[in-house]
């Protein structure tokens, strides 16, 4: 296929589509795949040819809409009308009236219009609305049209240049300059050099690549290709954890897909550019995120970090430069170099450009899978798109960041969300995991969980880390169970900032930021389990059960 | 994950018995990845989806075919959660324990879970009929608390629901659908 070719289908897919009066999306994600999503869409294809619109109306299963407490969600075009809980019962009802005679039954429509109005849908823009199984989909909705506007018009540098001016930071967590990095590969002398792209998300309670992955999978491999295509690389690697099987599946038929109509291998769109792409499996490692880390488990290895330098930049993969980068970092590159940097960086703040995806989940009304501009605030976050908290009861903290993030009180829910802003509070950007807790959790309790989540997952390399996080394990069961004294408070706070110091890797650096955060905004709770060994929320000291556990 | 078929796996000798289906398709697996060391994560993956979990005899063979240290082999398999490596019960029943399923008080259903059939989590009954396995995160966290009962996955769970499949598998029933 030549690059003038893309056109030409991209032209009579949107003729195709044009063609249908109604476009009947049904989420076919996980999350609505668990309340029934494909018996659902089964049903609305039975129900379309039952009326005889098998030519006005086109069912496609589509990915996450975004309101994924309410599934299966299905968004009929034109119009944008999301209807919840489905049912198969409901689908013949919803064909009759919406479809045929007109009348969209505003029962069974999604009510919360703030959901969606606070949020900025870039890199989420077509999750929802194109079927991932379809690159014809992608392409119809200007898919690829990036690439081939690099291999036209662009330098490698040129590219490189837009990606600085937007001034894109990873999306990974620790918010490094995108454009920054592809220059350092880039400059690298040695060869061959790789991409690699991370999809491990191994923080529990984060499921927003997951969700990209199976909503709009070409978009992560357009961003890697033209990351290939700026930095000179010709192999990449996905490397997606192994609990994720329909990410899996979708990225695999995207890739085969891609690389039948000559967007991957050897002479991509009849230019000289080629590149690869393989997906890694995970095996259930947090830690094989960390980006020395997932090198070594790419090489079949165990996934224990290195010392940096030398950086992957310049000594990756098999020893040679290679690219780490997230898959949502990745995915918003095609908007960048269609748009131009400038046109991005007018999104956000100046310092944090772009938008940021989260799944929002905890004691919330309304859980799902969100996008929000940089700078938008917790609050906003929490009450406006997420409806505030479940069952009436009191908000009581936010932990944003994942495992290793800050469990920030309401005082701190006008903070903005970016990198420095949270980082001044105690938490971290983190993969994007917002859980929010209500007046029901205990702090001391959730500090305890996070702690055995880190001891659980350190490699156990360095000593700061492994021991550190045991000893404060320790501390934290003798609160629970009644048996710790005031001091221990003074020993978790220098424990903790040891090591922070002293480890090795972002997952010991980091792993604290609960315990420390739950002291520095919760400390009363600590006081009160210790000196009148109480726990106003009824997890803790509770003897029998927890000795059952071990 | 078939784990229906495991059955006499760990009987020595016919895990590596040449003839037997399993290790001709493992065969192809290896020849797939051209034997290449580097390759070994997605070999254990596969080879656990063959026979169902890693014994150490199996191992012994990769390593072998990989022409890697048994030491190697052996730590690779250990260090991944993913990767069992002992032979797990007829059914398997999985408990979220991600921070979303955490807060959304997957820990009682758990307890529920291991009075009701006096097991522990990460063992396996001593009849053999059902394991208790942690995860952290399947991703399906909007419908937290979330538990997998063999390939089912259970969202909004409740100790009644998670009990009451469990139970039905136990006498023999096919998974019970709630979707
Ligand atoms: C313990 C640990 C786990 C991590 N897990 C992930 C992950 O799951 N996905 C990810 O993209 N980055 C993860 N990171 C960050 C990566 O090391 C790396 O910074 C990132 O992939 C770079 O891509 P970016 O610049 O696009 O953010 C993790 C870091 C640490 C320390
Ligand atoms: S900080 Fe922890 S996870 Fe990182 S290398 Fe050290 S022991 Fe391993
Ligand atoms: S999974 Fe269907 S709306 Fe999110
Ligand atoms: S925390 Fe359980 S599914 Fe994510």
């Amino acid at each position: 296929m030549k690059l003038v070719d893309l056109q030409t289908i991209a032209e009579n897919e949107v003729d195709f589509q044009r063609s249908y009066k109604h476009r009947i999306n049904v989420c076919s994600s996980s999350g609505c795949i668990l309340f029934g999503a494909l018996k659902i869409l089964k049903a609305f294809k039975d129900a379309v040819k039952e009326f005889g619109l098998e030519k006005e109306c086109k069912v496609a299963r589509t990915g996450c809409i975004g309101t994924c407490s309410v599934g299966p969600a299905v968004l009929i075009e034109p119009g944008d009308y999301l209807y919840q809980n489905v049912s198969t019962e409901k689908v013949r009802e919803i064909v009759r009236d919406h479809i045929v005679l007109g009348l969209p039954i505003k029962e069974m429509l999604y009510k919360n219009e703030s959901f969606f109005k606070k949020q900025k849908r870039l890199v989420l823009k077509n999750a929802g609305k194109i079927d991932p199984h379809r690159i014809q989909d992608y392409i119809a909705m200007g898919g690829y049209s990036a690439l081939v506007k690099c291999l036209a018009t662009m330098t490698p540098q040129g590219v490189i240049c837009e990606v600085t001016s937007s001034g894109l930071r990873g999306r990974g967590g620790a918010g490094f300059p995108t454009g920054q990095k592809w220059s350092l590969v880039a400059r690298a002398h040695s060869s061959p050099k790789y991409i690699v792209a991370n999809l491990d998300e191994g923080d529990p309670g984060v499921f927003a690549n997951r969700t990209l992955a199976e909503a709009d999978p070409h978009a992560i491999l357009e961003g890697m290709l033209i990351a290939a295509y700026a930095i000179g690389a010709e192999k990449g690697y996905l490397y997606i954890r192994a609990e994720y099987p329909l990410a899996i599946q979708t990225l695999q038929k995207a890739i085969a897909q891609a690389r039948s109509m000559s967007l991957l291998g050897d002479s991509i769109l009849e230019t000289p550019f080629k590149f690869n792409v393989e997906l890694r499996l995970g095996a259930g490692a947090f830690i094989a995120g960390e980006e020395t880390a997932i090198l070594a488990s790419i090489e079949g290895k165990r996934a224990m970090p290195k010392p940096r330098p030398p950086y992957p930049a310049t000594y990756g993969l098999w020893g040679k430069p290679t690219l780490i980068q997230n898959v949502e970092t990745l995915a918003n590159i095609p908007m960048i170099v269609l748009n131009g940097g400038l046109w991005f960086s007018k999104t956000g703040t100046t310092e944090c450009t772009g938008t940021k995806c989260f799944s929002l989940t905890g004691n919330i009304n309304n859980p799902g899978l969100i996008e929000v501009s940089m700078g938008t605030t917790l609050r906003e976050v929490v009450f406006d798109i997420g409806g505030g908290v479940q069952n009436e009861r009191n908000f009581k903290a936010v932990l944003v960041g994942g495992p290793s993030g800050g469990c920030l009180p309401e005082a701190l829910l006008d903070q903005p969300i970016d990198y420095e802003s949270l980082k001044s509070v105690g938490a971290i950007m983190g993969s994007g995991g917002i859980v929010v807790l209500d007046d029901g959790s205990c702090m001391v309790d959730t500090a305890k969980f996070f702690t055995e989540f880190c001891v659980e997952e350190s490699c156990g390399k360095c000593t700061p880390c492994r021991a550190g996080l045991a000893r404060v394990k320790e501390i934290f069961e003798a609160i629970t169970k009644g048996s710790a004294r005031l001091e221990d408070i003074t020993t978790l706070e220098k424990v903790s900032a040891y090591i922070m110091d002293a480890s090795l890797c972002g997952l010991g650096q980091t792993a604290p930021n609960p315990v420390i955060t739950t002291l520095r905004y919760f400390k009363n709770e600590y006081l009160q389990h210790i000196t009148e060994k109480t726990c106003q929320a009824g997890k803790c000291f509770k003897k029998e059960e927890g000795e059952q556990k071990q | 994950m078939d784990l229906k078929n495991v059955g006499d796996a760990s009987v020595g000798g016919i895990f590596l018995a040449k003839d037997d289906n399993r290790r001709m398709l493992l065969e192809k697996t290896l020849k797939e990845y051209n034997y290449e060391g580097s390759s070994l994560l997605e070999i254990l993956h596969k080879a656990q989806g063959i026979y169902g979990f890693l014994d150490k005899k199996l191992l012994m063979d990769i390593s072998q075919s990989l022409s890697l240290p048994p030491s190697h082999v052996l730590g690779v398999a250990t260090f991944y959660s993913y990767f069992n490596l002992e032979k797990p019960g007829d059914h398997i029943v999985t408990g979220c324990l991600g921070t979303a399923c955490y807060v959304k008080g997957v820990e009682d259903i758990m307890q529920a879970i291991e009075n009701e059939f006096k097991i522990k989590r990460g063992k396996t009954t001593a009849d053999g009929k059902l394991s208790l396995f942690v995860t952290r995160c399947i991703g399906a966290c909007a419908m937290s608390p979330a538990v997998i009962v063999d390939d089912e996955v259970v969202g909004k769970s409740t100790k009644e629901i998670v009990i009451k499949k469990i139970k039905h598998l136990l006498k023999g029933g096919e998974n019970i659908e709630t979707s």
